[in-house]
């Protein structure tokens, strides 16, 4: 990785005055993915809060060809852009060396862009997928995705008598997309950004469909203070609630291992969507969530080590 | 923007001048503003990393901190938590 250093000597592709929130993850992230790229880019974007707060007419915050068709299609979309450049590279049109991305929400990716996605991986696009997860729909009001976890308060799954927020688990997409037989499945966040950038980086190398998933910290729907969003997704990794690994050829790799693992409790603490859990008489749910922590946590260590 | 299109006068599919929303300025969202300290500052750089905003500037060919641009940060205080050595504070907007 080049040092930070050098990274500032980069031109910044995506700029101020976009409408994200204040202290949104998703800045972040979509400023590290493009500074880590040394070299054009040509992106898709599913609707979403991204698309949304970057692009409102007129205004455009990306210093890039970025183009957002529909929310189901981001996968489409690129894979037609590359396919059409390919076919460019061989009639000898163009000798540009791009890199495709394609940017989608957890809504866009793990539910209604999922066929898009797996269409393009089964294809085999030389694309990099990145899914920036705030593990809800946030942009339309905060309502639950497949993405959000389990006893999560969202607005379609809010804590009350009936339910103690979200009923079921989310889904692994990291796992699935690593069932296509890609070339390369990562998660990432944005508070160990060199790691973020590492892999973006490895992953432009590699000739494929690429699927990188950063965890993005939302302090609307969470809700968080907004200057913890780094330190919240470090706490997401420090507890195990979001292991860092990347899978490179079916290989999988630990990228992290916490020094102590921190009990899931930390994670609840700093986020309104989880406070409930904190209560003593939901202490058997926090356990739930602990023991299935615990075990993806396991069962994600045998792979790496195998 | 000089003027506000009616929806009539939308086009149907349209090209957004790249970096266009620079001239959007998002500054007025703050309510508590960073300050920076610089006699505490190592120019590590981490702020600038971690700004949702791209709303601090360093010289990248000095190594240098530079400055905070005040037309776009919202406020988040990410930098200031973010920094190792406790060079930026956050201050009630009105205080600075
Ligand atoms: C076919 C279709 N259905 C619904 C919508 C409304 N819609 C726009 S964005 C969105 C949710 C986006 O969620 P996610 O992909 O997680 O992105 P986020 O807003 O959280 O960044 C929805 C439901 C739409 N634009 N198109
Ligand atoms: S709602 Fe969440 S993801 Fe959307 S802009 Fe705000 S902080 Fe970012
Ligand atoms: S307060 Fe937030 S928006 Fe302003 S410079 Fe710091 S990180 Fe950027
Ligand atoms: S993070 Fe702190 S020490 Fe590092 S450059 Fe920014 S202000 Fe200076
Ligand atoms: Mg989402």
């Amino acid at each position: 990785m080049p040092s930070i250093k050098e990274l500032a000597k980069r031109e910044s592709r995506f700029v101020s005055g976009h409408r994200l929130c204040a202290g949104c993850g998703a800045g972040i992230i979509m400023r590290l993915v493009l500074l880590a790229i040394d070299k054009p880019v040509i992106a898709s974007c599913a609707t979403g809060c991204v698309e949304v707060a970057s692009t409102i007419f007129p205004y455009s915050s990306w210093k890039i060809p970025w183009i957002h068709s529909a929310f189901e299609n981001s996968a489409s979309t690129i894979s037609g852009i590359e396919a059409a450049y390919r076919v460019f590279k061989r009639e000898r049109k163009i000798d540009k060396d791009i890199v495709f991305v394609a940017f989608g929400g957890d809504g866009g990716t793990h539910d209604i862009g999922f066929q898009a996605l797996s269409g393009a991986a089964e294809r085999n696009h030389n694309v990099l997928y990145i899914c920036y997860n705030n593990q809800a729909y946030m942009n339309t009001g905060v309502q639950r995705s497949g993405a959000t976890p389990k006893f999560a308060h969202t607005t379609t799954s809010p804590v009350g008598k009936k339910i103690p927020g979200k009923i079921e688990w989310q889904k692994n997409l990291g796992e699935i997309m690593v069932a296509h037989n890609i070339p390369y499945v990562a998660t990432a966040i944005p508070g160990r950004w060199n790691d973020l950038i590492n892999k973006v980086e490895k992953a432009i190398k590699i000739e494929g469909f690429k699927y990188i998933e950063v965890l993005s910290p939302c302090r609307l729907g969470w809700p968080h203070e907004p200057e913890l969003t780094m330190e919240i997704s470090r706490i997401a990794v420090e507890t195990c609630v979001w292991p860092l690994y990347e899978v490179e050829f079916g290989k999988y790799k630990l990228n992290y291992k916490p020094k102590e693992k921190k009990p899931v409790s930390e994670w609840f603490r700093l986020q309104g969507r989880f406070r409930h859990l904190l209560l003593p008489e939901n202490v058997k749910l926090a356990e739930e969530i602990q023991k299935e922590v615990d075990r993806r946590w396991e069962e994600l260590l045998k792979k790496c080590e195998s | 923007m000089e003027k506000k299109l009616t929806w009539k006068e939308l086009p149907i599919g349209d090209i957004l001048e790249g970096g266009s929303s620079l001239k959007f300025k998002t500054g007025n969202w703050r309510s508590k503003i960073p300050v920076h300290i610089p006699e505490k500052c190592i120019n590590c750089f981490i702020c600038w990393i971690s700004c949702p905003d791209d709303a601090i500037i360093v010289d990248a060919e000095k190594g240098k901190w530079s400055s905070f641009n005040y037309d776009y940060c919202k406020g988040c205080g990410i930098c200031a938590y973010e920094c190792p050595k406790k060079a930026i504070e956050m201050r009630e907007e009105i205080e600075k």
